[in-house]
């Protein structure tokens, strides 16, 4: 865990941070929080429990418990991370160890929609220049600075064109990735398609 | 891009508007909540200072978290009495209508919605639980949201979202006996890979589709998810109508009518366009059962667990984890593997004609001595339908616990949890490391008949040994 939890607020267009790769294919929710972790009224104290019976099983070694990543922000993952349950604890508690950004080969639907709508980029990179970022790191840590205005990123000796959705993008440029009030703002479109919907007027006795 | 199918139709008719980055602003018809994604959403209207927008589209029920031995309250366990204290707190201020245990109509929500007759055809349908898909067997546009989405819904009743792509997989010939619904998918997720369907709506089409009961027809739609498709649907037919007819909350008298004038002109039309379509013969399919620790990991129950190298390069990383988490030898066969724990139950095959078919393999025998055997069923209203039958003395007698309903050991949220590296046939639909309790059990996914099979012999057995 790192120092107190402040969450990410309006316009993100720069993260700049240390990277921490994680090596493996189809990493579910279950593993990023199991469901116990689950049984919680709030997602506060989820942050040290990420990963937590995978580091178990790794004794210290997970890369989550690595001294050396300790002040990590940019995790780099491969395919279909975040596949499974839908629980947004898992990028809560990603969130809150430390995690700003994820740069991956790909990530599962609904996880994905989850990190923009609390202020995670995911971005992708195909397979060989993840690998390239998860190879370099075996040496030596490896911080990059992500530029969201122009997709890119970058270190002292590596370049990326990240890939990410362009509405995801214009969100986090725009501080509209906390969709609640952009979609308040169509407060007369709602009530419209509320009295156009053909099958709500013949199950309005739920109404 | 799709154009014309039912897909197109449903999205389309709910669109509030563009949003500014490019998104769509989408109107939920109908949203389903839970103890365990629901209470931080309840916390963030509070924080932002919002209402409940439209309180009657909001429906209720506990699931993950309840106990299935002793449901008194308050519940032994702190923590589960706390998040359905909390949901009954939030629908009470918020108006929100709940099935609570007791009320006869308490269930797992995918289970519930469905037999109340709330999901219905072209309807959107949301809620913060990744099997929202199964109410795509209605010819709804069903899917799971996060959090922070089930606090959107909550606040505007609308999401914002990209309109997925849309694949068809059409589904020739029929499943033969002793193959079920569960079979089918599971045959699918295998066939296509879990993250197939990333970007895409599932469409299941086809003459053995067709064929399947509405039942069935969820287990279908419930695991597009696990092949990575977030929304799986099946055009409604007269299956469809007939399953709604007379439900609680489907629409009555003149409704009715107007009702099913609206339904029959939803679906997929003959000439629509897909983006991609992929067909497999449904005949060919055998019992199939999970060898690995994702749902795409499966085999035939004659065939033999796959060698590293009949696997694509991008499966093997995924393969050698397997391998290792589960025991297993490469080329080993998965049939006669021996089982510890069999659990029937879930949004998957927690339903009734799941506890029929299982019944119909365990009448008259006895579960092997090696075996915790037990069943959720999967709402107040399967479990009093199965008491009418019968069916709970069935499986009584053979040695099957009979449990009260709930989540359960899908998930393991509650008290019923594998210990240490047990092994476990599952009705249930995941088969992630850790998934039902212990970080180092072992989950093999198959049909509650194959459940049923495995329970008698204690061991991964193939169910049409007992049924022909």
């Amino acid at each position: 865990m790192q120092s107190a939890f402040t969450p990410p607020s309006g316009k993100i267009s720069q993260i700049n941070g240390q990277c921490i790769s994680l090596i493996g294919n189809d990493i579910d929710t279950d593993r990023i929080i199991p469901a116990r972790f689950l049984k919680c009224v709030d997602f506060d104290s989820l942050g040290e429990s990420v990963f937590e019976d995978d580091r178990k099983t790794l004794k210290g070694k997970h890369p989550f418990d690595l001294k050396e990543n300790k002040k990590a922000s940019i995790l780099i993952v491969n395919s279909n991370f975040g596949c499974g349950s839908s629980r947004e604890h898992a990028p809560q508690a990603l969130m809150r160890w430390g995690i700003k950004a994820i740069i991956g080969e790909s990530f599962a639907d609904i996880f994905y929609s989850n990190c923009i709508a609390i202020g995670i980029p995911c971005f992708t990179l195909p397979k060989n220049s993840i690998q390239k970022i998860q190879k370099y790191e075996d040496n030596k840590f490896l911080f990059l600075e992500i530029d969201l205005k122009n997709s890119i990123a970058k270190s002292k000796d590596l370049n990326f064109n990240l890939e990410i959705k362009e509405s995801s993008r214009k969100m986090f440029l725009s501080g509209e990735w906390d969709a609640t009030s952009t979609l308040l703002a169509n407060e007369n479109l709602i009530e419209n398609k509320l009295n156009d919907l053909p099958y709500l007027k013949f199950n309005n006795h739920l109404l | 891009m799709s154009q014309d199918t039912l897909f197109d139709k449903v999205w389309d008719l709910h669109k509030v508007s563009n949003l500014p980055g490019g998104s769509d602003q989408i109107f939920i018809g109908l949203h389903l909540i839970h103890e365990v994604t629901s209470p931080q959403a309840f916390g963030a209207l509070k924080d932002k200072n919002l209402k409940v927008k439209f309180p009657n589209r909001t429906v209720a029920t506990v699931d993950h978290i309840v106990p299935t031995d002793n449901q008194s309250r308050p519940f032994k366990d702190n923590l589960a009495e706390q998040m359905i204290s909390t949901l009954e707190k939030n629908c009470l201020q918020h108006k929100i209508r709940f099935f609570n245990i007791g009320s006869g109509n308490q269930g797992i929500v995918h289970v519930v919605a469905p037999e109340l007759g709330l999901t219905q055809p072209g309807m959107t349908i949301a809620c913060g639980d990744s099997h929202t898909s199964t109410h795509g067997a209605f010819g709804s546009i069903a899917f799971g949201i996060g959090t922070s989405q089930v606090r959107d819904v909550l606040a505007t009743q609308t999401i914002a979202m990209n309109k997925l792509k849309v694949r068809q997989i059409w589904c020739e010939n029929q499943l033969s006996n002793g193959v079920y619904a569960k079979d089918l998918v599971l045959h699918i997720i295998n066939k296509l890979g879990v993250k197939a369907g990333v970007g895409f709506a599932y469409e299941f089409a086809g003459p053995a589709i067709n064929a399947l009961s509405m039942e069935e027809r969820m287990t279908i739609c419930n695991m597009s998810i696990e092949g990575g498709a977030r929304c799986g649907y099946i055009n409604p037919d007269e299956k469809t109508y007939s399953y709604l007819k007379n439900k609680l909350c489907a629409p009555k008298n003149e409704h009715w009518n107007k009702a099913l004038a609206w339904w029959k002109s939803l679906k997929s039309d003959e000439n629509s366009i897909y983006d991609d379509v992929v067909k497999l013969d449904a005949s060919k399919i055998e019992p199939t059962v999970t060898w690995g620790i994702t749902p795409g990991q499966s085999v035939g129950i004659n065939q033999q667990i796959p060698l590293l190298d009949d696997l694509s390069p991008n499966d093997k990383l995924v393969a050698e984890e397997a391998y290792e988490y589960m025991s297993f030898k490469p080329g080993q066969s998965i049939k006669n593997t021996p089982v510890e724990v069999c659990f029937i139950g879930s949004c998957t095959n927690g339903r009734i004609s799941d506890l029929r078919v299982a019944t119909e393999v365990l009448k008259g025998k006895k579960v092997s001595k090696n075996v915790k055997a037990f069943v959720v069923p999967g709402s107040e209203q399967v479990a009093s339908e199965a008491k009418q039958e019968g069916l709970d003395k069935i499986f009584k007698d053979s040695g099957f616990q009979w449990r009260e309903p709930g989540c359960s050991m899908c998930l393991a949220m509650n008290s019923d949890k594998l210990i240490g590296n047990q092994v476990s046939a599952s009705s249930s639909n995941r088969n992630f490391k850790g998934r039902q309790g212990s970080p180092s059990g072992r989950t093999l996914l198959m049909s509650p008949a194959m459940v049923a099979a495995a329970a008698i012999n204690g061991k991964v057995s193939d169910v049409r040994e007992f049924i022909n």
